[in-house]
């Protein structure tokens, strides 16, 4: 089996307020690997949203460990932690963040151009992941010229863009109606058959379902998992567990 | 569901034999229902009797006896497809009944009781969602797909039901805090996750 792209061990993410110390994660332990698609689903409050921020390296836990591409971003300097982030990572969240003054292919390309890639050269890769994403031809117009699935896809497709293989989605599908919020599903599905790992937070069943895995949280804590669970051998193998 | 109306309904197509009738039975639901072959010869007699359905013709040459529909018949079936289904004298919900059971038992942790169907249950959607993917992806028949949709839907419903009892419960169970509180699975070691 390959190598988790994203492990997350024994995680806990405590916020002090005054006197009263607030577990958001407890003992969070998750393994996703390439060609998964994980979703994770609990209650408001219940920690979704700081498994996604963790997972990418836009907060850090209080214990445990973050290990994204095998690298534990605790180990690292801010400067080199953000540089993995940058280049492993791709988030998708509910307002798209797309920048209406770029066209749909220059978003795509930014990232790569903060990577450092030459223009043509990340121009050329973004035409490419637009044509992933079932937006050949597209590539020219802008955010508001583009429906509301297209822009998902865009973003989609901004996530995954060069060598990035963690793609973490946060109610992708929020402003969507239900057939393109659909569609979108597909997109990420097909994205993670295709070799990457994903991590997608919702509330909504539908959505989930689409998961290899659905994880549940309660208080911070995975109270319970569907699908195929990975086994103490293989986290072992992979060097999550202690 | 009747097995009547179905029979009805596919041999409006035209006539048919038993083995034939239960084949795009399974064709139009996906086998979800599947008949065995007796329920449908039993069944065809009974429409025999009843003048809803007649032979049609000599046996062929396996012995087999084709049946068409009767303009009888025909008036049952649009009658069917005209009224609503009622689910008076549906099984009782299994679910409905044991979530309301281990509310009022006592030393029963319910939060566990829900959480243990939402997985059961959202593995089977899961499962449904990778079929309907499927389905939808080699342009699928219609009926097949509606069929799959129809248990989707149910599965979701479920499912957001068990997120609406889950939070019901947790209310009140800080609404009033003499009720024994029901150990939280949250208090289990953190390395215990997967199936239960």
């Amino acid at each position: 089996m390959s190598a988790p792209v994203l492990l997350l061990s024994s995680v806990t993410r405590e916020h002090v307020q005054g006197e009263v110390v607030v577990h958001a994660l407890r003992g969070v332990d998750l393994a996703v690997r390439p060609g998964e698609l994980v979703a994770v689903m609990g209650p408001s409050g219940s920690g979704k949203s700081t498994l996604l921020h963790i997972a990418g390296g836009l907060d850090t836990p209080t214990a445990g460990n973050v290990l994204v591409e095998g690298t534990d971003l605790a180990t690292l300097s801010a400067g080199a932690s953000a540089a993995v982030r940058r280049r492993s990572v791709g988030y998708v969240f509910q307002d798209l963040n797309l920048l209406p003054s770029l066209s749909a292919v220059e978003n795509v390309a930014l990232p790569r151009e903060l990577d450092g890639v030459r223009g043509r050269q990340a121009r050329r890769e973004a035409l490419e992941a637009l044509d992933e994403v079932g937006l050949a031809g597209l590539g020219d117009r802008f955010p508001d010229e583009m429906s509301g699935g297209q822009q998902q896809r865009v973003a989609i497709a901004r996530a995954l863009v060069g060598p990035r293989r963690l793609l973490l989605a946060d109610e992708p599908t929020g402003a969507l109606d239900s057939g393109t919020g659909e569609e979108v599903l597909r997109v990420l599905r097909a994205r993670c058959e295709a070799g990457a790992a994903g991590v997608l937070v919702t509330h909504e069943a539908r959505h989930a379902a689409w998961a290899d895995r659905v994880v549940f949280l309660r208080d911070g804590v995975v109270v319970d998992q569907s699908g195929p669970v990975a086994g103490a051998e293989s986290l072992l193998s992979a060097g999550g567990a202690p | 569901m009747s097995i009547r109306y179905g029979l009805l309904a596919l041999l409006e197509r035209g006539p048919s034999h038993g083995y034939q009738l239960r084949a795009e039975f399974d064709a139009a639901t996906g086998a979800t229902w599947p008949l065995n072959v007796g329920q449908v010869y039993t069944t065809l007699d009974r429409l025999e009797r009843d003048g809803l359905v007649a032979q049609d013709g000599d046996p062929d040459p396996d012995g087999r006896i084709a049946y068409r529909i009767t303009d009888a018949g025909r008036r049952e079936l649009a009658s069917w497809f005209a009224s609503p289904v009622t689910r008076q004298g549906a099984p009782r919900d299994e679910l409905a009944i044991k979530l309301a059971l281990a509310v009022t038992t006592p030393g029963v942790d319910v939060l566990t009781v829900v959480q243990t169907q939402r997985t059961a249950t959202m593995t089977g959607l899961q499962d449904l969602t990778r079929l309907k993917a499927r389905a939808d992806g080699d342009d699928g028949d219609l009926a097949w797909s509606l069929v799959l949709d129809s248990l989707l839907f149910r599965s979701e419903a479920e499912i957001r039901w068990l997120d609406h009892c889950e939070a019901r419960v947790a209310r009140a169970a800080t609404r009033r805090p003499v009720t024994p509180q029901p150990t939280a699975p949250a208090a289990e070691p953190a390395g215990k996750q997967g199936r239960r």
